[in-house]
C-alpha cells in the first residue's frame, strides 16, 4: 500500500535541484512536438544552443531578452510571495512604457541626469497604480485580484491602442499606431557596443539584490512574509494587513512598469502594442521556477530566455513554429509546480502484510 | 434616447444579444461545476482556445460538425483532467495550475495549428453551424428571429442551462457535488469518494468550457484565428461569481453581458464618430469587474472553494 | 477464521481466534460481541499514535474510550470507520445474522456497509444543503436520475419519533444551532441502520443538561440493541454513563475496568500514569480595574458572533472566567479584547485608559497579552521560523529592528532564551513554527504573551488540544501571571477548567453576559442553556456595572 506523508524539512539541494529538474523535463518534453512537427531532433536542439551561446551576439540577444523576464518575475516573486496574485503585469508593463514615451518622447527637454530618472520614475509609478487599484478593490471590496489583474491587462491593451492612435501617436510614423521615439537623452545606454543588450539588465540585477534583502532583513519583508503564509496570524500580531498588501502591490506594479520602461527606452526606442510578447505572463513561470526567491528569478529569467532567444532561432532556421518555446515555458511551469509536491510530501510504502494477515 | 429604445425594440438586437451570449454560457456553466465542487479552473482561458481550435480543425478534417463539438469536448476534457490530478489529488495550487494549464493548452493548440498549417496567409474557412429553421416557429414575429433561427449550438447551451441545474438541484450526483465544495469531510464520511466527485466535476467542466471555445469557430465564425478568445475565459470566472454559482442566475448574467456587448457594437455605429471606439471595446471587462466588485463581499462562496482535501488528514 | 457470535467466557482457547484478547475484567455471560478490534496500529511520521491495540465491544453495551488529548482515541475510532488505513491490525464486524465478518478497512463507506457509524467531534456536515439532503447522502445511487425523498423522510421522521433525536429537516445545516447539528450526525448514522455507534466527544460543544439528554438518548437507543462506543476525556461523563471504559495513553491501551468498578482517581491514574498535579492556588486580593466594559456591543454576521450591551470590571490579581457554549458571542469578545474586532458601541477602558480605535496594535501597546482560540490558525505563522514568531508582536521595538532592519542575532538570542525559560522544545528556533507539537507551540504563545509582563491577558481555550501535564503547565503559568498582578480573561467552554481556575464567573449566553453569582455546577448550566437568571442576583453587583 502507497501512502503519502509529509517531509518534515525539504533539503537545501532539493529545493535547487527541482526548478533544474523542471526545466530539464519540460525541455526534453519538447521532442515530442518536434518529432511531431516532423523535424530533426538533435539538430533542433543544437540549433537552440547555438541561438544561444554561438556566438558573443547571441549570448547577448539573451540577456537582452532577461532583461524584462527579472522585472516581471520579480513582480510576480514579491506579490506573490504575500500572496496577492498579480497576474497583471502585462498590462502594468504597457503603463510603465506609456508613462516612458508621454514624458520622454519630446514632452520634456532635460539633460539625460534628469530626464532618465524622471522616466523611470514615473514608469514605476504608473505601473504601481495599475496594481493599487486591483488591489484596492480587493481590500475594499472583497474582489478577487486574479480576475480583475487580468481583465485589466485588456483594458490597459486596449487603452494603449487609443493612446497609440490618438495621444501618443507619432506625427511622423507614416500613420502606423507607434508613439514618437524616446529622446536621446532619455535613452538607456548600451552596454556594449553593436550589441543590444543595455544598461537596463543592470537596474535588474540591482533592483534583485535589493528585493532579496528586504525580503529577508526588514521589517517590510518580515511583515510581507507573514501576511502571505498566515494572514490571520499576521492581523491577529499587529501587523497591517491591508497596509502591508498595498505596499507590495506598489512595488509589484513599479517592477512591471520598469520591464515596460526599460524596453522602451533601453530596447525598442519608441512604443508599439506588440512591444512585450508576453513578458508579463512569463514573468509567472520565472516566479515560480525561481520557487519567488529574487536572485532565484535571475537564474530562472537567464534560463527562459534562452528558451525563447534557443527556439526562435531553431524554428527560423528548421521552420518549426516558434510557438515551441511558449509550449517549452508553460511545460516547465507544470514540471515544477508538480515538483514542489515532491517537494513537501513523500511517497512510502507502508504495511500491507500486515493489513493481510488478519483477513485469513 | 429613442435610438436606444428602437435597438431595445428590435429583434435583431435580442438576436445578436444570444448568439454572444452563447460561449459565455458554455463558459460559465463549465467554471461554476468546477467552483461548486471547490476547484477553481483558471485554465478556463486556454481551454477556450484549444475547444476553438480542435473543434474547427475536426470539421476541417472532415469529422462533420458534431463530430467537431465531441472533439473539442473530449480535448477540454483532457486539459481539464489535467488540472483535476494536479488540484485535487495532489492539491496543488489552483492558481498556478489554472494559469500554467492555460499557457499549456493555448501554446499546444496555437503550435498544432501552426505545425498543421504552416503558410496559410487567410485562415481557412469550414461550413460552420447554420441558424435552424423550424416551419412555423422561425416565422414568429419577433420570437421566430431571436430564437428559433439560432444555431442548434445556442440551443445546446440553453439546454445545458437546464442539464445542469437539474442535475445539481434534483439528482443524487448532484447534492453529492454541492456537499463536496461545501465540506468534503460530510462527503468522505458518507462513504462517497471527494476524489472522484471533484476529478469528474472539473473534467466535466473543462468540457463545457471547451464547448464554449468551439462555438467561435463552428458557430459564430467559421475559421480559426490567434487571439480570438480574448479574454472570454477570464469574463467567465467574473461572470459565475456574479451568478453566485447558480445555473439560472449565470443564463441571466451571460444574457445580460451579451445584451450588453450587442448594444455598443449599435451604439457605436451611432455615436462613434464622438466617442473613440476603444470605449465599446474596454466595455466588457470594464464591466466584468464592476459586476465582481457589486457581487464579491454578498457572493455566496463554496466553502472548500481553493482548499485541497487530503483522504487520511481529518 | 470467523468467529462464534455467542461464546462463553470460558470457553477453551481453541476455539478463540489467535487474534482475539480474552476480557478478564468484564464477565457477564450474556454478552454477545459485536465488534472486534485486533492489534491496530498506526504511525504518523515518526509518531506512534497507536500501538497494537485490541479492543472488543459488546451488543447493547455502552463503552467508554478514555485518554488524555493526543492519547489516540480519534486515530483508533478513525481507523475503525476507514478515514485512516492502520499500518498493521484486523477488525471483525458482527454482520446481521451475528456473525463476525472481517471489515475492509480504509473505507468509510465499508464501515457503513457493516454497519458502523460515527459522530465527528468537528462535525462532517454540509453547511449549504438541508438536514434532510445530508442524512441521505451518500445513501442514494450515485447515477439515479430521480431522488426518492419521500420514503426517506418517512424513515427519519420514524427514526426522530423513535429515539427523541428531532431536528428540522428542510434546513440548512448552517442555520442549525450546534446542539442540532450533532442530531443531525447521529441521524445520519441511525439512518443507515449502525448497530455500532462511535461518538467523538459528544459533549464537548454541549451545555451539562443537553449532555444528560444526549445520554438519555443514547441508552433508549441501546436498549434497542445499538452497541455505543464513546471518546472522552471528561472522567465525570465517563463514570455516569458507560458500561466499560477502555483506558488509551500515548497510543497504548493501559486498561480495561467495568464502570461498577471505577472511581475517578483510579481511571485518572490509568489515563495520566500518575496522579494529576494540582495546581496551587493562593488567595488573593483583588487590584485596581485592568478592563472595563461599559455596554459594549458587538453586531457580528449572525448572533452567534455578537455582543449586545456587555459590561464588566475586571481588576488586577483576578481571573474572570467566561463560562457558555461555544458559539454564545465568544468569539466577539474574544475578537474585542484581542482587537480584531471593533465594537459598535460602548467604551472599553484597559488599565484605566479608553481605547479609541480597537485594533491588535493598540490592544498590545495597551499592555494587552492574547491566546488565542485557535493557536495553529491565529498564533503563528507556520512557515516561520520560531524566533520569528516569538517576536512577530513587535517587530518595531529596539530589541528587535533599527531603522527597519531586523536584528537577526539580537531575535535568534531572544528566541534560545525564551526557549529556556519556557520550555518550548523541538527541532530549533531556526526551524519552521509549524514543526513543533501542539503543546509546544502554546508555549511558545505563552512565552511571546507573558515575556511582555502584560496587564491584561486574553486567554481563550488555552488547554484546548493539550495532554494534561501541557494543560497543567498552561494552569500554572496563568496562575502565576494572576500573582503577579495581571487580570485574566479565561473563556473556555471547559466548566471544569473555569471552577477550577476562575475567580469569578460570568456566563455567556446568545451574546448576553452575566455575572453567575455561584459556582454550583447545575445553576450556570441552566444559565449557560438560557434557561436561568443568575443566582442570587444581588451578589453580581460586585462585578458588574
Amino acid at each position: 500500500m502507497i501512502r503519502i506523508e509529509p517531509r518534515p524539512a525539504t533539503s537545501t539541494a532539493f529545493k535547487l535541484g527541482l526548478p533544474i529538474l523542471s526545466a530539464v523535463i519540460a525541455i526534453l518534453g519538447a521532442a515530442i512536438p518536434l518529432a511531431f512537427a516532423g523535424a530533426d531532433i538533435l539538430t533542433a536542439y543544437g540549433e537552440m544552443v547555438k541561438g544561444v551561446f554561438g556566438s558573443l551576439f547571441a549570448f547577448s540577444e539573451m540577456l537582452t531578452r532577461a532583461t524584462p523576464l527579472i522585472f516581471t518575475g520579480l513582480a510576480a516573486a514579491l506579490a506573490f510571495r504575500a500572496r496577492l496574485w498579480n497576474i497583471g503585469a502585462e498590462g502594468q508593463l504597457y503603463l510603465g512604457a506609456m508613462a516612458a514615451v508621454a514624458i520622454g518622447a519630446g514632452a520634456i527637454e532635460a539633460p539625460g541626469y534628469i530626464l532618465l530618472p524622471l522616466i523611470i520614475m514615473l514608469g514605476c509609478a504608473a505601473g504601481a497604480a495599475g496594481m493599487v487599484v486591483p488591489t484596492m478593490l480587493k481590500t475594499r471590496f472583497g474582489a478577487d485580484e486574479v480576475v480583475t489583474t487580468l481583465l485589466l491587462n485588456f483594458i490597459i491593451l486596449i487603452f494603449l491602442q487609443y493612446m497609440l492612435e490618438g495621444p501618443l501617436k507619432d506625427p511622423y510614423g507614416l500613420g502606423w499606431p507607434q508613439s514618437a521615439p524616446i529622446l536621446d537623452e532619455g535613452v538607456l545606454p548600451t552596454l556594449m557596443a553593436r550589441m543590444r543588450v543595455h544598461s537596463g539588465l543592470i537596474i535588474a540585477l540591482v533592483a534583485a539584490a535589493v528585493a532579496q534583502v528586504m525580503l529577508s532583513h526588514s521589517v517590510w519583508g518580515f511583515k510581507l512574509r507573514a501576511v502571505g503564509e498566515n494572514a490571520p496570524a499576521a492581523r491577529h500580531a499587529g501587523i497591517g494587513v491591508n497596509r502591508s498588501l498595498l505596499s507590495v502591490a506598489i512595488v509589484s506594479g513599479g517592477l512591471a512598469g520598469l520591464a515596460g520602461v526599460s524596453e522602451v527606452a533601453g530596447l525598442k526606442g519608441y512604443l508599439t502594442a506588440d512591444l512585450s510578447p508576453g513578458f508579463g505572463y512569463t514573468g509567472i513561470v520565472v516566479a515560480m521556477l525561481a520557487g519567488l526567491s529574487p536572485m532565484g528569478v535571475v537564474v530562472a529569467a537567464l534560463f527562459i530566455a534562452s528558451v525563447f532567444v534557443g527556439a526562435d532561432s531553431m524554428s527560423r532556421s528548421m521552420g518549426v513554429s516558434s510557438y515551441l518555446a511558449d509550449l517549452i515555458v508553460s511545460m516547465s511551469l507544470l514540471c515544477v509546480l508538480v515538483g514542489g509536491f515532491f517537494a513537501r510530501f513523500r511517497i512510502t510504502r507502508t504495511g500491507s502484510s500486515a493489513s493481510k494477515t488478519g483477513e485469513a | 434616447m429613442l435610438d436606444i429604445l428602437n435597438i431595445l425594440l428590435s429583434d435583431s438586437f435580442w438576436a445578436a444579444s444570444l448568439r454572444i451570449a452563447t460561449p459565455l454560457i458554455f463558459g460559465v456553466l463549465g467554471a461554476l461545476l468546477c467552483e461548486k465542487s471547490g476547484v477553481l479552473n483558471l485554465g478556463i482561458e486556454g481551454i477556450f482556445v484549444t475547444g476553438a481550435m480542435v473543434g474547427w480543425m475536426a470539421v476541417w478534417l472532415g469529422l462533420g460538425l458534431w463530430g467537431g463539438v465531441l472533439a473539442a469536448a473530449v480535448a477540454g476534457a483532457a486539459f481539464g483532467l489535467l488540472h483535476a490530478i494536479l488540484t485535487v489529488p495532489l492539491g496543488l495550487s489552483q492558481h498556478v495550475s489554472g494559469l500554467g494549464v492555460t499557457m499549456f493548452a493555448t501554446s499546444l493548440s496555437y503550435f498544432t495549428y501552426r505545425t498543421a498549417l504552416p503558410a496559410v496567409s487567410s485562415p481557412p474557412k469550414i461550413e460552420p453551424f447554420r441558424a435552424l429553421d423550424i416551419p412555423v416557429l422561425s416565422d414568429l414575429p419577433f420570437l421566430g428571429p431571436v430564437l428559433f433561427q439560432q444555431t442548434a449550438f445556442t440551443w445546446l447551451a440553453l439546454l445545458m442551462v437546464l442539464l445542469v441545474w437539474y442535475v445539481l438541484n434534483r439528482t443524487p450526483l448532484g447534492v453529492a457535488l454541492q456537499a463536496v465544495g461545501d465540506n468534503p469531510d460530510s462527503v468522505d464520511a458518507q462513504g462517497l469518494s471527494v476524489y472522484g466527485l471533484r476529478i469528474g466535476a472539473v473534467v466535466a467542466g473543462s468540457a463545457l468550457m471547451a464547448l464554449g471555445g468551439a462555438f467561435l469557430t463552428m458557430s459564430a465564425f467559421d475559421s480559426f484565428f490567434f487571439g480570438m478568445v480574448n479574454g472570454r475565459g477570464w469574463i467567465c470566472i467574473a461572470l459565475v461569481i456574479f451568478a453566485s454559482w447558480r445555473p439560472g442566475k449565470a443564463l441571466f448574467g451571460a444574457l445580460l453581458f451579451g445584451a450588453f456587448d450587442a448594444l455598443q457594437v449599435r451604439l457605436q455605429t451611432e455615436v462613434g464618430a464622438v466617442v473613440p471606439s476603444q470605449v465599446f471595446l474596454a466595455g466588457p471587462y470594464v464591466l466584468s469587474i464592476v459586476a465582481l466588485v457589486i457581487a464579491a463581499r454578498r457572493a455566496d462562496y463554496p466553502r472548500a472553494l481553493l482548499t485541497p482535501w487530503f483522504k487520511g488528514q481529518r | 477464521m470467523p468467529c462464534r457470535p455467542v461464546r462463553p467466557p470460558d470457553a477453551p482457547a481453541f476455539l478463540l481466534s489467535s487474534k482475539m484478547t480474552v476480557d478478564l475484567t468484564v464477565t457477564q455471560t450474556t454478552q454477545t460481541k459485536v465488534l472486534s478490534l485486533s492489534g491496530l496500529s498506526k504511525r504518523f511520521g515518526s509518531v506512534i499514535a497507536n500501538d497494537v491495540i485490541d479492543l472488543d465491544l459488546h451488543q447493547g453495551e455502552v463503552l467508554a474510550l478514555l485518554g488524555e488529548n493526543g492519547a489516540g482515541k480519534t486515530t483508533l475510532m478513525n481507523m475503525l470507520f476507514g478515514h485512516y488505513l492502520p499500518d498493521a491490525g484486523t477488525v471483525e464486524v458482527a454482520d446481521e445474522g451475528g456473525q463476525m465478518q472481517a471489515l475492509s478497512l480504509g473505507h468509510p463507506q465499508a464501515a457503513l456497509a457493516a454497519g458502523i457509524g460515527m459522530v465527528h467531534q468537528h462535525f462532517a456536515l454540509a453547511e449549504n444543503l438541508s438536514a434532510l439532503n445530508n442524512i441521505v447522502l451518500g445513501s442514494e445511487r450515485l447515477g439515479r436520475w430521480r431522488r426518492d425523498l419521500r420514503a426517506a423522510r418517512a424513515k427519519i421522521e420514524q427514526i426522530m419519533q423513535r429515539t427523541g433525536l428531532v431536528v428540522t429537516l428542510d434546513t440548512p445545516v448552517g442555520r442549525l444551532s450546534v446542539g442540532e447539528r450533532q442530531r443531525v450526525e447521529i441521524l445520519k448514522a441511525l439512518y443507515r441502520d449502525v448497530r455500532i455507534l462511535v461518538l467523538d466527544e459528544p459533549t464537548a460543544v454541549l451545555t451539562p443538561q443537553e449532555a444528560d439528554t444526549l445520554f438519555d438518548n443514547i441508552g433508549a437507543m441501546t436498549r434497542e440493541g445499538l452497541s455505543v462506543i464513546f471518546i472522552s476525556h471528561k472522567l465525570r461523563e465517563v463514570l455516569a454513563f458507560s458500561q466499560r471504559i477502555a483506558v488509551l495513553r500515548h497510543g497504548k491501551k493501559v486498561g480495561e475496568i467495568a464502570t461498577a468498578d471505577a472511581d475517578e482517581r483510579i481511571i485518572a491514574r490509568m489515563m495520566v500514569g500518575a496522579d494529576t498535579p494540582e495546581t496551587p492556588r493562593t488567595d488573593m486580593t483583588a487590584g485596581a480595574p485592568v478592563l472595563e466594559l461599559e455596554g459594549v456591543s458587538v453586531t457580528g454576521r449572525s448572533k452567534r458572533d455578537s455582543l449586545v450591551g456587555a459590561s464588566l470590571t475586571l481588576n488586577a490579581h483576578e481571573i474572570l472566567g467566561i463560562a457558555g457554549v461555544s458559539g454564545n458571542g465568544q468569539s466577539a469578545l474574544a475578537g474585542l479584547i484581542s482587537g480584531l474586532t471593533k465594537p459598535s458601541a460602548g467604551t472599553i477602558r484597559i488599565g484605566g485608559a479608553d481605547i479609541a480605535t480597537v485594533t491588535p496594535a493598540n490592544m498590545i501597546k495597551a499592555g494587552v497579552g492574547r491566546i488565542p482560540e485557535d493557536r495553529h490558525h491565529d498564533g503563528i505563522v507556520g512557515a516561520m521560523s520560531v524566533a520569528e514568531n516569538m517576536v512577530i508582536e513587535r517587530l518595531n521595538s529596539a530589541e528587535v529592528s533599527r531603522a527597519g532592519f531586523l536584528k537577526k542575532d539580537a531575535i535568534k538570542a531572544n528566541a534560545e532564551t525564551l526557549s529556556r525559560n519556557y520550555d518550548v522544545r523541538g527541532p530549533g528556533v531556526d526551524a519552521r513554527a509549524r514543526l513543533l507539537s501542539g503543546g509546544n507551540i502554546q508555549k511558545l504563545i505563552l512565552a511571546r504573551v507573558f515575556e511582555q509582563t502584560p496587564q491584561l491577558i486574553l486567554a481563550n481555550q488555552p488547554t484546548r488540544g493539550l495532554d494534561m501535564l501541557a494543560a497543567s503547565e498552561v494552569a500554572r503559568r496563568l496562575l502565576e501571571a494572576r500573582e503577579t498582578g495581571a487580570g485574566i480573561v479565561l473563556i473556555s467552554e471547559d466548566l471544569d477548567e473555569i471552577l477550577s481556575l476562575a475567580d469569578r464567573v460570568v456566563v455567556i449566553h446568545d451574546g448576553e453576559m452575566v455575572e453567575a453569582g455561584t459556582r454550583d455546577r447545575e445553576v450556570i448550566g441552566l444559565m449557560m442553556a438560557g434557561e436561568a437568571t443568575p443566582h442570587e442576583p444581588q451578589q453580581s453587583g460586585a462585578g458588574t456595572k
